[in-house]
């Protein structure tokens, strides 16, 4: 036993020893949270960079601000279980719930300013299983990687004119949505809108086969085209009323949901390449949407459409979309959630 | 206790050191996941949460075993304040295992998130749907993350102060095999 206060011969060395242990294991850490590498693409920057010059829209999802509520049901038709033993896809009725929604990170902005229109969607089983989807009006997807996609949401606010130019050239992928929202018409209605997931998933059926998919929700109502022009004279909020009166007057709206399986060599991991028209597609049942509810009180509100939550059965694929959407959705719902009092519930909402 | 252990029983010693790797990935894994974007993120997360149940479960042995077989006696001749802090550190480690995969999954239900572990291991939810309650849940998970990293690191540093520098024997209790008999070191 050491006489105390007294420290042997090599107690400074052994000091220096703990203390460089320390210091190492504490830079180790630092790097591994990101504060050593202030280049990394993290879910702050990626929503730093989605934030408009305005602000941050407190409250409200970081992109896709702009939305409405609805329920209604998923009616499986079976022919699913080919692709996929996810029970959701068995034939029955599956309690659905969702969110019509804007592409825009402004929660007030005038729905003839944003192109982009979109659909959260959860599907669940009594068993508990879910299976969340956010999917959009676009045929393919604007750019190839994440880090692109920051890139564009960065050249898209900088004050250079020239640099989306520059940002197309280094990305020639982009060309085909610019074409897109030059040249695609307008509809008058959500309800009118195909919304497609974008992003590949591996199915797996009951004999353990893999199937590299995408879906869409394809409508039955006919889209009625409208100029963006006489979209804004119908004023800003009106996709919004439309929709809540179509279903009140006319009833329950609905989408077919539809699988694509992609052949072997299809680019799953690229979602701006489109996959060859003619490939294998499988109706596999039907959305149904019942009700429609603001989202000030409504049920989406909370709800983070984390599109890699997923029923055993479906599974993210080599896309590296679905997992960075999950990174930045949840940073994004825990931004919201914690600015609940900046977007108050009405009188009797629930909590 | 009539007759205190000489160290700690083989049993606690390899669940303390299997249970100090396990919260050192746990805590390195947390501050890795939410800072990144790359296809990682899913794997991570999928780790951090069954090692964090995982944990959860072991710390509840860990504490029966500790109350089985109890602890031997920190030396006579250590400084009182010492002892004091040796005590209540244990004490905050036990808490912050208990606590932080409870935050965890407490925050997970808040947000209405279906919590899924490997292997496809489903856990029910507990707590309704709530933001508030998410948003606290979420601020306790992270403050106390790195509250529970800067309390291993000074345990850490702790245990290599009874090793290498007064060279009490405390550091062979814990040490993870039968080591040669150190308590009366040659200095």
């Amino acid at each position: 036993m050491n006489q105390p206060g007294k420290l042997p011969r090599s107690g400074l060395g052994s000091l220096v020893l703990i203390a460089a242990l320390l210091g190492g294991v504490a830079a180790a850490f630092a790097y591994t949270a990101g504060w050593l590498s202030p280049g990394r693409l993290t879910p702050e920057r990626m929503i730093e960079a989605l934030t408009p010059p305005s602000g941050a829209p407190l409250g409200h999802r970081r992109n896709h601000a702009k939305g409405i509520c609805f329920t209604g049901v998923f009616e499986a038709n079976g022919n699913g279980v080919e692709l996929s033993k996810a029970n959701v896809l068995a034939q029955g009725r599956y309690p659905a719930m969702g969110r019509f929604n804007l592409g825009t990170a402004d929660p007030n902005a005038v729905d003839a300013t944003v192109r982009v229109r979109g659909m959260g969607l959860l599907i669940s089983t009594a068993d508990g299983e879910e299976w969340r989807t956010a999917m959009i009006n676009l045929p393919v997807f604007p750019v190839s990687t994440p880090q692109a996609f920051h890139e564009m949401l960065l050249a898209s606010a900088s004050k250079d004119p020239e640099a989306v130019k520059a940002f197309a050239s280094a990305n020639p992928e982009f060309a085909a949505f610019a074409a897109w929202a030059k040249t695609a018409p307008w509809t008058d209605s959500y309800a009118e809108e195909a919304y497609n997931s974008l992003n590949s998933f591996i199915f797996t059926d009951a004999n353990g086969s893999d199937h590299a998919v995408r879906w869409s929700l394809l409508p039955s109502a006919q889209p009625i085209l409208i100029s963006q022009a006489d979209l804004d004279k119908r004023g800003p909020d009106f996709l919004e009323q439309e929709i809540k009166e179509r279903v009140w007057a006319a009833g329950p709206q609905t989408w077919t949901l539809v699988i694509t399986v992609a052949d072997p060599g299809d680019p799953t991991a690229d979602p701006s390449k489109a996959w060859p028209k003619g490939r294998r597609t499988v109706q596999v049942g039907t959305l149904v949407v019942h009700r429609i509810e603001p989202e000030r009180d409504g049920p989406c509100r909370d709800i983070n459409f984390d599109p890699t939550v997923l029923p055993p059965g479906i599974r993210v694929s080599d896309d590296p979309f679905p997992a960075a959407r999950s990174s930045v959705y949840r940073k994004s719902y825990d931004l919201r959630a914690a600015e609940a009092k900046d977007y108050p519930r009405t009188e009797g909402g629930k909590p | 206790m009539t007759n205190p252990p000489h160290r700690f029983a083989l049993l606690q010693r390899l669940l303390h050191w299997l249970m100090a790797a396990c919260i050192f990935a746990m805590l390195f894994i947390g501050v890795g996941m939410v800072s990144t974007v790359t296809p990682k993120y899913l794997a991570l997360v999928l780790i951090h949460k069954t090692l964090g149940l995982v944990l959860l479960a072991l710390v509840l042995i860990r504490l029966a075993l500790r109350l089985y077989y109890g602890a031997p006696p920190l030396p006579a001749d250590l400084p009182k304040v010492m002892k004091l802090g040796a005590r209540l550190s244990h004490q905050m480690l036990y808490a912050l295992m208990i606590v932080m995969p409870l935050l965890g999954l407490g925050m997970l239900w808040a947000a209405d998130y279906p919590i899924v572990l490997y292997g496809g291991v489903q856990i029910p939810a507990l707590l309704p749907r709530s933001d508030g309650m998410h948003t606290l849940l979420w601020n306790a998970h992270v403050y106390l993350g790195f509250a529970f990293f800067a309390l291993a690191l000074l345990h850490l540093a702790a245990g290599l102060f009874h090793a290498l520098i007064r060279r009490d024997g405390v550091f062979e209790t814990i040490a993870p095999l039968p080591l040669l008999d150190r308590t009366t070191p040659a200095e």
